[in-house]
């Protein structure tokens, strides 16, 4: 028997009882695994999401190059993509970077786009360096005045002072 | 905050005028903005959550645009005081349930409320009663802008403002209006007109929002899109249909008059007289009753009564509404009692409660 959610062989027979009606899933290893966390961890998150997501890596992806994925992290703020494919948050505004040929079939499928058209913020950090520098430079920070090394800590603000006024942009 | 002065009171959501109130029920819009300099909520430490509360909380403070905006700290409130602000629309059901630091700053006409550290760092959202989504886009995008000449929110050049979910990518805005729908869910059609929704992308949600039941016949038309189309055009999206949906709502409510109006008129009376009389009654067949009364109110089936009472009844039925204004905590028993009892008391005009008429 064949995976309801892709082409290999369906190892996981799952039976759920749901308002006394018996209904039968029959699942890969993988979709099993994705199923049974999703629904015991994050019964809110978007099914539509998942879904789109599930059907997606299910396309062209082998079990050792979803896995592979499924392991890589965002240097920034760490999240790997199983994390997010589980529970459909991202981490930090750097993973639309580092994870964006993967997020960029799932954005075309949800929006049917990909470039953003209206409205633009007074300021924002120019390039995807900038933005990545804030969360790190303000981490740094924190640890430098945690460490009582106040001279560092300074430097760091005056650091990100200057990207932040550097991003200002004139309305 | 006192909440205890709000419970008197109805809320802007169900203050029941406007254009069109009596099947447009308010018209909501939302926008999800983050803090270029934090991580996205979910790896957001607690000291992060706290910086990011004390940041927001401080500059939407010195914004006084829609008039005085108050703070609520939601992490300390009770349990029963955070469902009421669901239950009045003013935050979500994600941001009552959530843990850690985070809060609402809500504006004395409920109109709007900024939620902070919901599932993104700011979510700001502006409601009017009835028909009217233009206005209500002007006032947030006015909030909107004054708040980022003062924090730098996380946006790329390309995608736009970045959101923890990719469906809120690019514009981050969520445009709805709630809509009150009896006649086409009796006549059967409300899939199909859903159906449709679908394809031209436009998500419907129950009363509370994301996976929540349609209550008392309660839905709520919003874009499903947020990329690659302007704020402007998402306004007009929602805008264009919600007349198509009027005249279908009213389209069925003549047929149900015209082709069986002893049955309309049978249900629409029943319902008036079990909500007059009931010794205990759950939420639920509360607000599938009120439906059927509030349609016949704008029929003109039932004469002595005033769809602002009705409107005050649907929200003061709420579990939450009905402990504060009783003054106690009840359980659920005990609250279908007490529900019972305040409609009989709200219902019967000669003020005699003992439904025994």
């Amino acid at each position: 028997m064949k995976c309801q959610q892709c082409n290999k062989t369906a190892t996981f027979h799952i039976t759920e009882l749901t308002k006394g009606k018996p209904q039968e899933l029959h699942l890969c290893e993988d979709h099993a695994r994705q199923y049974l966390t999703q629904s015991e961890e994050e019964p809110a998150v978007a099914p539509s999401l998942a879904g789109v997501l599930a059907h997606q890596l299910a396309v062209g992806q082998t079990a050792e190059e979803l896995a592979k994925l499924d392991q890589r992290s965002c240097p920034v703020c760490g999240i790997t993509f199983y994390e997010f494919r589980n529970q459909g948050r991202l981490g930090c505004p750097y993973d639309y970077v580092c994870f964006n040929s993967e997020l960029e079939p799932l954005i075309v499928n949800i929006h049917g786009e990909t470039e953003h058209v209206g409205k633009k913020p007074a300021r924002y950090a120019e390039g995807t360096e900038h933005r990545t520098q804030l969360i790190r430079l303000r981490r740094e920070m924190k640890s430098a005045v945690g460490d009582e090394n106040y001279e560092r800590a300074s430097q760091l603000r005056d650091e990100i002072r200057a990207i932040e006024e550097a991003s200002i942009k004139p309305q | 905050m006192d909440l205890n002065e709000l419970v008197l009171t109805s809320g802007e959501w169900l203050r029941g005028s406007g254009p069109e109130s009596d099947i447009v029920i308010s018209s909501r819009i939302r926008l999800a903005r983050n803090l270029a300099e934090f991580p996205f909520i979910s790896r957001a430490t607690q000291s992060d959550r706290t910086e990011i509360e004390a940041v927001l909380r401080d500059r939407i403070l010195q914004i006084q645009e829609s008039g005085e905006l108050e703070y609520v700290n939601v992490n300390e409130l009770k349990g029963i005081d955070r469902q009421f602000l669901v239950e009045r629309q003013l935050i979500s059901r994600e941001h009552a349930e959530s843990e850690g630091a985070r809060g609402v700053a809500i504006d004395r006409r409920e109109q709007v409320s900024l939620m902070i550290n919901e599932e993104d760092h700011l979510r700001i959202q502006v409601m009017h009663s009835g028909l009217d989504l233009q206005t209500a886009w002007e006032q947030i995008d006015r909030i909107d802008t004054l708040i980022g000449q003062q924090v730098t929110f996380a946006y790329h050049a390309k995608l736009g403002f970045l959101t923890a979910c990719p469906t809120n990518v690019g514009t981050g805005v969520r445009v709805s209006v709630m809509l009150h729908l009896p006649a086409l869910v009796i006549t059967r059609q409300i899939d199909k007109v859903f159906r449709s929704l679908q394809k031209i992308s436009l998500a419907v949600r129950g009363l509370y929002g994301e996976g929540s039941q349609a209550m008392g016949d309660f839905y709520q038309i919003s874009n499903q899109i947020t990329l690659g189309k302007s704020e402007i055009d998402l306004v007009k999206q929602v805008s264009d249909i919600v007349p198509v949906l009027i005249d279908y709502e009213r389209r069925a409510r003549d047929f149900l008059v015209r082709e069986s109006h002893e049955n309309l008129h049978d249900k629409v009376s029943r319902a008036y007289g079990i909500l007059r009389t009931a010794q205990t009654i759950s939420s639920e067949e509360t607000m599938h009753l009120l439906s059927s009364v509030r349609m016949g109110v704008n029929l003109g089936l039932i004469h002595d009564l005033q769809i602002p009472t009705l409107n005050e009844l649907f929200i003061h039925t709420q579990p939450a509404h009905l402990q504060k204004l009783r003054g106690v905590e009840l359980d659920t028993a005990d609250r279908n009692i007490e529900r019972a009892r305040y409609l009989r008391r709200h219902l019967n005009k000669d003020g005699d409660d003992s439904g025994k008429n």
